[in-house]
């Protein structure tokens, strides 16, 4: 099987991933929850893995690194969390659902205006709407760093530079970037960065992290025991502890502290530029193709992502085609993204994505444009 | 088992965080001692403390000038 699904999750691993889960699972006890040995080896090892990820992703403060299931609970804390004064909210055509969706429960519920740029022509985020956009006073911007549709890569120093300049706090939604960009949160200016663990960060399901900025307001989305203050009758305003209520997921935080240990050995610069190859590889072998549609521009900076139409074709018969007689896993569908694909013109029939991993061979690539070529002469 | 009762300096934190970030530092500078329930004889908000041996006093607080805590208590018993 060619796994070519990589935007979807990371199904290959560095071996030392599931080897720290199953060393966790049967050594390590809780976090802050005692001062036992098998306690303070969980503890230990949460309070290192918020070093290694603070690290990679280029911010100085492992404590206000909060752990969460994934990004989806991470934007969900973020968009329901930050302080709504004016009453409005700007996001863009790229977010996805995990965005979208809380967005628009926050409309719904809290008579929250929300405001989507628009993309333009080329997919990219249309920098003249987000400027109009945000001559109005709004209380955050979501913003996406990768689209998990075209792999097209936003300018995210820039667009947090314009939003910072009329005082709009900025979220990013790095969990197309983490593990495969470099990029430090700091030095783009990001207020709130939301990551999932198992896609290029490479640890297990069920892992992600919300890193806030000192100075930004966020109250919890979710409130429990936190193992301290435990006489407070409200959630402690300590971090990050704050955003953490209930039992951490310590064996997945176990195996996300290791894969971030393989990352940082690796090299992120690395892995994107070999994802760059594999990117580059599958653009050339399937130029030509006749009748094949690919979505976005490939000019700029890019993930190692390429959604495609093949005319004639509905997105799911080629998907199931190049699975059922190729092996080769894509996804179809609209990937959680309507906004995206409707700027795209996709919307109704959705596109087929291919997505590139460190583990993707260059035979994989051959054998996938192979396979198009094959099936666009049929 | 017997169990002694020295004389002990005790530091507490308002989060775990900050009691490993504290355990990290204090333990690379060779400062003896060993992170513990926080008595409730200090606090009854759960939680980690760090407990020293009182003759480490003038380098434990010299320490705890780059750290996060909240308290530090010279522990008659502890």
């Amino acid at each position: 099987m060619i796994y070519l699904n990589c935007a979807a999750t990371s199904r290959q691993r560095p071996a030392c991933v599931g080897e720290a889960v199953m060393r966790a699972m049967g050594a390590c006890g809780s976090y802050g929850r005692g001062a036992g040995s098998a306690d303070l080896d969980a503890a230990r090892m949460v309070f290192s893995t918020r070093e290694k990820l603070a690290r990679i992703l280029g911010f100085s403060h492992p404590d206000r690194v909060c752990f969460t299931s994934g990004a989806t609970a991470a934007l969900n804390t973020a968009i329901r969390g930050l302080p709504r004064i004016h009453g409005r909210v700007i996001a863009t055509a790229w977010d996805h659902n995990a965005v979208l969706r809380p967005l628009a429960r926050l409309a719904d519920e809290r008579d929250v205006r929300v405001d989507l740029v628009p993309a333009d022509g080329g997919g990219g985020i249309d920098r003249e709407a987000l400027a109009s956009l945000l001559g109005e006073p709004a209380d955050f911007l979501v913003c996406t760093h990768a689209s998990n549709v075209t792999g097209m890569v936003c300018d995210a120093a820039g667009i947090i530079a314009l939003a910072h300049g009329k005082g709009v706090p900025v979220v990013l939604d790095a969990a197309q970037t983490a593990g495969c960009l470099p990029f430090s949160m700091e030095g783009l200016g990001a207020d709130v960065v939301c990551v999932t663990g198992h896609k290029a960060l490479m640890g297990p399901t069920g892992t992600g992290a919300i890193l806030v900025a000192p100075g930004i307001d966020l109250a919890p989305l979710v409130e429990g025991g936190t193992g301290v203050r435990s006489a407070e009758p409200r959630q402690p305003d300590v971090w990050p502890e704050r955003l953490e209520a209930g039992t951490l997921n310590i064996h997945g935080i176990a195996g996300l502290g290791a894969a971030l240990e393989w990352l940082a050995e690796m090299g992120v610069e690395r892995i994107h530029a070999r994802e760059q190859v594999l990117l580059e590889r599958f653009l050339a072998g399937t130029d030509g193709i006749e009748g094949l549609e690919r979505y976005g521009s490939f000019g700029g900076t890019h993930g190692a992502i390429v959604s495609l139409n093949l005319r004639g074709r509905d997105a799911y018969e080629l998907a199931d085609m190049l699975c059922e007689d190729y092996g080769i896993s894509t996804r179809a569908g609209l990937h959680c993204a309507p906004r995206m694909h409707g700027a795209l013109g996709t919307r109704s029939r959705g596109a087929v994505r291919f997505s590139f991993g460190w583990f993707t061979s260059e035979d994989d690539i051959d054998a996938s444009c192979a396979a198009l070529r094959e099936i666009a002469g049929l | 088992m017997a169990h002694a009762r020295e004389h002990s300096l005790l530091v507490t934190f308002a989060s775990t965080h900050d009691a490993l970030a504290a355990e990290k530092t204090l333990g690379g500078q060779g400062i003896e001692g060993r992170l513990i329930p926080t008595p409730t004889t200090v606090s009854s908000e759960c939680g980690l403390a760090w407990r020293s041996p009182a003759s480490f006093k003038d380098a434990l607080a010299q320490a705890l000038a780059g750290l996060a805590y909240e308290d530090l208590f010279d522990m008659e018993r502890c």
